[in-house]
């Protein structure tokens, strides 16, 4: 089993119940379309505790509607997804933030007007629960509580080492520090599935290897699990425990990411085949 | 130097979450308060109060209402003229039906009214953004002036079919109707406006507001982020709605004591919302700042000119205040639409850079 040897130490485990390596998540025959497009046709694959997955593919071959599929933005028209043992099939994104999907988008999706601080705690809204009265007296237990996640955010900040842009507003913040800010973000929520799309998207190398060793960190002190969506084969190659290959909507290959790096649809697919 | 922050280090969270996390800030809304409640009741006359400091007040509080659904919600509104009526029906209605009511509680009360007449025509903006939800809370404008006018029971079937403030006391004093004094009510509406606001910083700072704000700045990330987005739309409706309402009924009993239904028309609403845009949307101070530009402009040019001995018509003020308000706000839209709050925020940071220019 392809589990980090130090995956142990973890440090704020997602409490799920489940031992590293056991099934998470498990996507079956599920089916998306948008009337006459198939956007994904009959895929099945499944996700385990502790692991990074990858999805890859060419443009358009179905991956971004996959991750939209699993935290319940599109409801797919055939199949199901078993998450943490439980059987689902309509639902919405808060749904799925409650049960622990959190995820990042492929172009940001932070609330431009807040600083870093406030997006990050925004993660955590689910978390609270101090009512309107309380709110409004402010000091005693919305205060506590306000305190309690703040300390909590701060050991993000801390981690993703963006203390220095605290009180910025994200608006004004480089792309790479937003990607930063976002996964901060998704970090909040404490999910026992991360979703990533595209964390490396328009970076430079440096940028990147700051993203992988921050996705590495994730996954193994704090125990995530991750799939992630990447165009950079040399970032998926090496980060990611297993890979999941589609081309237009199907799934063509699945295993390691030496299995797949040898596979003769792989190849063909994203180095095109003569007819 | 008046704004040196060296030295004030923060040791704990609670500290950092202060509202006032730099010290002068404290003292100078210290100051303001002794300045309203101790230096102007001490110094100003019927006429201050009248037509400068009660309005203000009033109309800082209904933008305030505006200003947590638009500037901090997202949600664009142009009923509030006709929610700010509600408000005012409501107590009404209620100091009729109950005539030994305190009147500081039917204005609670008749907030929830209004708070519940807003999430109804809230609920839209489930639907529909922007400008098309404008266009629906414009429907509510008109539709709840037309049942001001046509519902008699609203003002006691009375024959002018307008409704009049009688004197109404608390502990003793007259605070509302002919016979109260200008100085009571300006104390009877500082005293609510300021707790209010205190209760308003202090929701706009903390999860509620982080929800609101995660809406209005993008409503697909909030619900990704686990933000139910109707409750989160409706709450704004509800408190928005609520401040707006009691806006509403001191507008008319502790302001005007008297009201028709066209008061509440769309030009109330314009009114309140000039003041919001003008003073920062997603501001609290941006209120304030706005109605006493709003409020103060008419008086200046209405008596400035004449102690210069440039005779003046009123025809020709109002025409000069429509004027300069309608400069104003192309003005601000162009060069800084965060408001009158966003030049105090700027000379904020610029003293406590001071003498160095970053």
């Amino acid at each position: 089993m392809n589990v980090h040897p130090d995956a142990v130490e973890i440090v704020a485990a997602p409490d799920d119940g489940l031992a590293p390596g056991e099934l998470l998540m498990e996507v079956k025959n599920v089916s998306l379309r948008f009337g006459g497009v198939k956007a994904i046709t009959d895929i099945s694959f499944d996700v385990k505790k502790g692991e990074i997955r990858a999805i890859i593919g060419p443009n358009g071959a179905g991956k971004t509607s996959m991750l939209n599929v699993i935290n319940g933005f599109y409801t797919p028209q055939e199949g199901t997804i078993v998450f943490r043992g439980q059987e689902r099939r309509a639902m919405k994104p808060h749904h799925a933030v409650r049960q622990g999907i959190a995820r990042t988008f492929q172009n940001v999706a932070l609330f431009k007007g807040m600083s870093t601080l406030d997006n990050i705690m925004a993660g955590r809204s689910v978390m609270m629960h101090r009512t309107l009265f309380w709110q409004m007296l402010w000091h005693g237990p919305a205060l506590r509580e306000e305190i309690e996640h703040r300390e909590k955010v701060e050991e993000i900040i801390d981690f993703l080492e963006i203390q220095h842009i605290r009180r910025t507003p994200v608006g004004k913040l480089p792309y790479g520090l937003q990607k930063r800010v976002e996964l901060g973000r998704a970090l909040a929520m404490e999910p026992s599935l991360l979703l990533l799309d595209e964390p490396m998207a328009g970076m430079n190398l440096e940028e990147k290897e700051d993203m992988s060793r921050f996705i590495i960190d994730v996954n193994r002190q704090r125990g995530t699990t991750i799939a992630l969506i990447e165009h950079d084969m040399g970032v998926v190659m090496d980060l990611s425990d297993r890979v999941v290959v589609l081309d237009y909507g199907k799934k063509i290959a699945d295993g390691t990411p030496d299995a797949v790096k040898s596979n003769q649809d792989v190849i063909d697919a994203y180095l095109g085949v003569a007819h | 130097m008046l704004y040196r922050t060296a030295g004030q280090f923060k040791t704990s969270y609670e500290a950092d979450h202060a509202l006032f996390p730099v010290k002068q800030d404290a003292w100078l809304l210290g100051f303001i308060l002794v300045l309203a409640f101790v230096v102007f009741p001490m110094t100003a006359n019927e006429f201050a109060f009248k037509a400068l400091l009660t309005p203000v007040l009033i109309y800082a509080l209904a933008a305030l209402g505006l200003n947590i659904l638009t500037g901090y919600a997202g949600q664009l509104s142009l009923g509030t003229g006709a929610f700010m009526g509600v408000g005012a029906y409501a107590c009404y209605k209620l100091l009729t039906i109950f005539p030994e009511l305190n009147i500081l509680i039917a204005i609670g009360l008749s907030g929830f009214f209004s708070a519940a007449v807003g999430v109804a025509f809230g609920l839209p903006s489930l639907r529909i953004k922007g400008f098309y939800l404008a266009i629906a809370t414009l429907a509510a404008q008109f539709f709840l002036v037309w049942l001001f006018e046509k519902w008699a029971w609203l003002y006691n079937y009375n024959a002018s079919g307008a409704i009049q403030v009688p004197t109404i006391e608390m502990f003793g004093v007259a605070v509302a109707g002919p016979n109260a004094r200008a100085i009571v009510q300006y104390y009877f509406v500082l005293c609510v406006v300021a707790l209010v606001t205190c209760f308003a910083i202090n929701i706009t700072r903390g999860r509620i507001g982080r929800i609101w704000k995660s809406v209005r700045d993008m409503d697909i990330a909030a619900e990704l982020v686990g933000i139910n987005l109707m409750k989160a739309k409706l709450s704004a409706f509800a408190v928005s709605s609520y401040i707006v309402g009691i806006s509403g009924a001191l507008f008319v009993f502790l302001w005007r004591g008297a009201a028709e239904p066209n008061l509440f028309d769309i030009p109330l609403s314009f009114r309140v919302l000039f003041i919001a845009i003008i003073g920062g949307l997603g501001s609290i101070l941006g209120n304030y700042l706005g109605a006493i530009l709003i409020v103060a402009l008419p008086v200046i040019i209405g008596t400035l000119p004449a102690t210069f001995g440039i005779p003046i018509s009123s025809s020709m003020a109002e025409h000069l205040n429509t004027m300069i308000i309608g400069g104003l706000i192309i003005m601000f839209l162009i060069v800084e639409p965060h408001g009158l709050a966003r030049f105090w925020e700027i000379i904020r940071e610029k003293l406590i850079m001071w003498p160095f220019p970053h």
